[in-house]
């Protein structure tokens, strides 16, 4: 399995956004996934709080760290997964998919310019580009 | 520690080729966890049989006449009982009553010794005992010419039972027992001995035999349900923690007593031995102000380092703490002063400007039920 998904775009903190309209779905990537060994224990914003691009919002830890999640947009939380508080080894299942934390209605588009495209995200973790691709 | 400077174990290769992250521990650079990841190499030694290198271990070897003696007056159990063939856990402690290290030594003949030491400590040890041992008495580090390889769960004795000459009296070996065998075609001292809470056998061999009997190990009968595992470092510490076995630099060091580890248990204070006169002391002025507790953390994983609190002020300091992945709990160690020591106390520690609920529970939280 890539280790990047086409058409999302990437932090360079590892965080991964999936626009829907004028909603984000966010999460962490399989790479960074695969950094942080078994997820164990999730900690993410409520629904109503506003996070702040590039801000701690949350913390995934793994049996042998904490790690911080970063908002990759400012926006206002809609919704976090609580599946995956629940039951957060989905964090490595299914990093893209049931793994997702937050959605989040972002407050400033512009700011999307900053993130990643899955290329230069790839460029970023130094996956060769001919691995890409699911 | 630079990494340019990292020590190798025999085994290095074998780490790289199966995948395995590897990262710098106590100057050398080990395993911390194969491609299969922490918690799977964490229950396949529960389930079935895991296979650790633990090669940067120091291994002291103490021969000759006057060897029980003063290894007796070193080591904080009692040594001079340990009949041949066994081995026994205990304490190295300084005259002030605090922790060098951990030990595990082994009485292999009459005047023959092996004492297992924190890959660490080997140096400080060294020091510590050539100050206090005769110099008459014979004694090497070992260590560089030493591979040690563990094998633990339970699937454990059929794993090695199926590789070594003498499968009968290896079954019958009990715990803490050790004799010399020849296991996959490699002498080996093998002892059953372990760090998991498991069954299981540590394997001590010259560093020329460690692959080919790594190799064999890992074969296994061939068969793909329970077969054995290579497991890193990561999964060691939630083993042992899990079991309750202190890791020295986090739960026990030259700032902690044996009373306060709740280790007062391998001080025989009816023998002289280094350390006693201050353990004395300690037990005579009413024991130890603070303890070594277990924690259960509800709503977070509590780590080394972090606060643990009580009526909002700091009271103690968590030495150890991860999710057991057995368990199904964030657990962890902690001091605490006695008067907040009693199962049942409600805690809190710090983490990351929160304060967290735990509570002070039995240990350990895991024992295997056979």
């Amino acid at each position: 399995m890539s280790m990047v998904r086409e058409g999302l775009l990437y932090s360079k903190e590892h965080e991964w956004v999936r626009l829907e309209g004028d909603v984000a779905f966010v999460g962490i990537t399989h790479f960074a996934q695969e950094q942080l060994g078994d997820v164990v224990y999730a900690e993410l914003p409520e629904k109503g709080a506003a996070v702040r691009q590039h801000s701690s919002m949350g913390v995934v830890e793994s049996v042998k760290a904490a790690s911080d999640l970063y908002a990759p947009v400012s926006g206002e939380i809609l919704e976090r997964n609580i599946k995956v508080i629940e039951k957060p080894e989905l964090v490595n299942l299914d990093p893209y998919g049931d793994g997702w934390m937050v959605r989040v209605r972002p407050t400033d588009r512009g700011e999307l310019g900053v993130l990643l495209s899955a290329a230069a995200y790839r460029e970023h973790i130094g996956e060769s580009p001919g691995t890409g691709g699911d | 520690m630079s990494t340019d400077a990292l020590l190798r174990t025999a085994l290095n290769a074998e780490h790289r080729a199966l995948g395995a992250r590897l990262v710098p521990f106590a100057g050398w650079e080990m395993p911390i966890q194969y491609p299969s990841g922490i918690v799977a190499e964490h229950r396949a030694t529960r389930a079935a049989v895991g296979v650790f290198d633990l090669s940067h271990m120091g291994e002291l070897r103490f021969t000759g006449p006057g060897a029980v003696e003063a290894l007796d007056r070193v080591v904080s159990s009692d040594i001079a009982g340990l009949g041949v063939g066994l081995a026994r856990y205990g304490l190295l402690v300084n005259e002030g009553g605090t922790i060098v290290d951990d030990v595990i030594v082994y009485r292999l003949a009459a005047a023959d010794f092996l004492m297992v030491v924190n890959a660490s400590n080997v140096a400080k040890d060294r020091a510590h005992l050539a100050a206090r041992l005769p110099s008459t008495l014979a004694w090497a580090d070992e260590s560089n010419a030493t591979a040690l390889i563990a094998v633990q769960g339970p699937r454990a004795l059929e794993t090695v039972a199926a590789l070594v000459d003498a499968p009968a009296e290896l079954t019958a070996l009990p715990t803490f027992g050790v004799i010399r065998v020849t296991v996959a075609g490699a002498p080996v001292i093998a002892a059953r001995t372990g760090y998991t809470g498991e069954d299981g056998f540590e394997l001590f061999t010259a560093t020329s035999q460690a692959v080919g009997l790594w190799r064999a190990l890992l074969a296994g009968d061939g068969s793909s349900s329970g077969a054995p595992v290579p497991v890193g470092l990561g999964a060691r510490d939630t083993l042992r923690l899990e079991s309750r076995f202190a890791l020295y630099g986090n739960d026990i060091d030259e700032t902690t007593t044996p009373l306060e580890a709740g280790l007062g248990w391998t001080c025989r204070l009816d023998k002289e031995f280094c350390g006693r006169e201050a353990i004395l002391r300690e037990k005579a002025a009413g024991g130890p102000r603070r303890r070594l507790v277990g924690l259960v953390v509800e709503g977070g994983i509590a780590r080394h380092g972090h606060a643990v609190v009580a009526d909002g002020q700091e009271v103690g300091r968590v030495t150890s703490g991860t999710f057991g992945p057995t368990v199904g709990l964030a657990i962890a160690l902690a001091y605490v002063p006695v008067a907040q020591a009693a199962l049942g106390t409600t805690l809190a520690v710090r983490i990351r400007d929160r304060d967290v609920p735990v509570r002070v529970v039995l240990t350990p939280w895991y024992r295997r039920t056979i």
